[in-house]
């Protein structure tokens, strides 16, 4: 039901929603008497955004503030995110935690395309987002959102492990603003998008291509006017 | 159909990942080469080694290094003496106060900078405080590794998040402290934090009997780690060893003694020293050290002076020590820890150079697995206690 022709339905072709014909007070006034009303869309989304389960994947410092959130004191069960799978076959959320290299890069990204969707990135600490303080280093990759495409960012070095708490907490509300159909619907309902991304090989002087643009434009370079 | 057509088929089959090389004879098959890593939940970071099996033994091991290589000695050219520790925080990303403490060490060694008395007792207090953590977590690893998957790694890291609450109330940050600086400490810990560091260690004891009592006796660990991954003294001193792992193998060798550094030499401990050199002595030796800890820590504690924190000569900023070279060295929780500087006079080190001490702990794998089964090498990497960051600079 989710697979639809493009041509049949184009994307710039804006989708209006139907005026919501239970108002938000009748709910709650039907949930309080026993009766739950509910669409397939919320279903799925909250079926989705309460049990993401993260790859077991460690990278640098970050992994060690992963785990203690992961732990008694932070216990990230309560956002049902305490599975940890081993496997890429078994996880759907991928945390960047730490300075991903050139040499570690491909591997990452291979994990990411092995990941089956509907599949989730949150990129951790400041060395996944930007390079961090390692910008400067020869073998540094500035950002894994040049390769793969990431949902949440969490700044710090590293972020504490509450920061990493409520970055999922913010991808739990971007999956329940999920739409199953139309334009917003996110990357696995659509047939337009694809779900991997290129590996990138070790070239000459660096990784090859060094960068995917379907995820990432370079900036604009800053020109004066003058 | 015969068993040379079966080893044929194998040869067929061969892919690159799982390659069969050579056929030894009809009973023993062909040897299986496994690549472990760099993503494996065992491997303590980004680790990968290549193993080739005979069956489930081990015949070879080569360890693959570089996934996390931060190009820390070529940046630390780059900045400032001070601009470099941030950057010691980030080698061994469990103890930073250690790493701090050794380059302090060593630029205070090529400045020829002196350290109040409080300073030296408050880095012994940070340290052992460190030691603790990363004690306990490795301890909890290392049951990770074993199997016995969640339980005593929760209470290492419950233990952890005191410890780190203490630095985080004295630094600001959790783990990357940044808190040594040239000639003392950045700030002066307060009376209630030092009331704070002697609750934690009076009650240290408590947990560390309750931790053995889950796991010292235990049969199961003792029938997994006895025996498996055994170290020579021989082969430890010369591979280079520091630190527990050369400790487990029976050698008598712990800077805090040997070269009585810092205020050391003040307090009683003992050294504690392992017989066989195998998992479990590694295992014991880190508790056994920790319980040295809490005693060092009852020391320093009640023996604490008063007075500056800081040298008040001390540069911090533009700071240009004179053309020369000096290499400060620590007892950290993994080993020897040691920063190597070469100044030519300007405000960045000509040449900055770490002695890893789990780098080079690590180039003994290979003699301590051969022979052993995978599962084994598992809990032998994590004996060893690698963290990546230094591993791979």
């Amino acid at each position: 039901m989710f697979k639809r022709d493009p041509e049949d339905c184009p994307l710039s072709q804006e989708v209006t929603p139907p005026p919501p014909s239970v108002t938000e007070t009748e709910r709650d006034e039907l949930r309080r008497q026993g009766i739950l009303l509910t669409s397939l869309q919320e279903l799925y989304t909250w079926g989705n955004s309460h049990s993401v389960w993260p790859l077991n994947f460690g990278l640098a410092c970050c992994a060690i503030e992963m785990i203690a959130a992961s732990m008694a004191k932070f216990d990230i069960a309560r956002f049902g995110s305490e599975v940890f799978r081993p496997s890429p076959r078994q996880a759907d959320l991928l945390i960047v935690s730490g300075t991903v290299t050139k040499k570690m890069a491909p591997q990452v990204i291979r994990l990411w395309n092995q990941m089956p969707e509907p599949k989730y990135c949150i990129a951790m600490g400041a060395c996944a987002i930007s390079g961090g303080p390692f910008k400067q280093g020869y073998n540094v990759l500035k950002g894994i959102d040049r390769f793969i495409p990431v949902d949440i960012y969490i700044p710090g070095c590293p972020p504490r492990p509450e920061a990493l708490l409520h970055g999922l907490v913010q991808l739990q509300k971007k999956i329940q603003g999920f739409k199953l159909t139309g334009p917003d619907a996110p990357r696995h309902l659509r047939d337009d998008q694809p779900c991997n991304c290129p590996v990138p090989e070790f070239g000459e002087h660096d990784l090859e291509p060094p960068a995917n643009p379907a995820v990432w434009t370079a900036p604009p370079a800053i020109v004066r006017k003058d | 159909m015969s068993v040379s057509d079966l080893s044929g088929l194998n040869a067929e089959r061969a892919t690159p990942g799982a390659r069969v090389r050579e056929v030894h004879d009809s009973f023993h098959g062909d040897l299986l080469e496994v690549s472990m890593g760099p993503h494996h939940p065992s491997t303590h970071g980004v680790f990968r080694m290549i193993v080739t099996l005979d069956g489930e033994t081990i015949v070879k091991l080569k360890p693959v290094f570089g996934y996390l290589h931060r190009n820390h000695e070529k940046l630390g050219e780059t900045v400032t003496y001070l601009g470099s520790m941030p950057y010691t925080d980030r080698l061994d990303y469990l103890s930073s106060m250690t790493n701090n403490w050794a380059y302090a060490l060593a630029v205070e060694k090529l400045a020829g900078q002196a350290v109040p008395e409080r300073a030296e007792y408050v880095r012994v207090i940070l340290a052992e405080l460190t030691r603790l953590l990363n004690h306990t977590c490795l301890a909890g690893f290392l049951m990770q590794d074993c199997g016995c998957s969640g339980t005593p790694l929760m209470y290492a890291f419950r233990e952890r998040e005191y410890i780190l609450d203490l630095f985080e109330s004295l630094s600001g940050s959790r783990m990357m402290c940044n808190y040594q600086r040239f000639g003392g400490c950045r700030v002066d810990p307060s009376a209630d934090w030092l009331a704070g560091a002697q609750k934690l260690t009076d009650r240290y004891g408590t947990f560390l009997d309750e931790f053995e009592t889950l796991l010292t006796g235990n049969e199961i660990i003792m029938a997994r780690t006895q025996g498996v991954g055994k170290l020579s003294p021989e082969l430890a001193i010369s591979a280079g060893v520091t630190g527990p792992m050369l400790r487990a193998t029976g050698v008598n060798y712990d800077l805090r003694k040997v070269d009585a550094y810092g205020v050391y030499p003040r307090f009683d401990f003992r050294v504690p020293l392992g017989d066989h050199g195998d998992v479990y002595d590694r295992y014991m030796i880190r508790v056994l050290e920790m319980r040295e800890s809490i005693k060092i820590l009852q020391q320093a504690l009640a023996g604490l002076p008063a007075g500056p924190i800081m040298d008040p000569k001390a540069k911090l900023r533009s700071f240009r020590p004179k053309a020369g070279e000096a290499y400060g060295r620590i007892e950290g929780p993994k080993g020897e820890i040691g920063f190597y500087l070469l100044s030519d006079g300007s405000p960045n080190p000509y040449r900055y150079r770490i002695r890893p001490p789990s780098f080079i702990n690590l180039t003994v794998l290979e003699d301590m697995c051969l022979g052993h089964t995978v599962a084994d090498a598992v809990i032998i990497l994590g004996s060893v206690d690698i963290v990546l960051g230094e591993v791979d600079r």
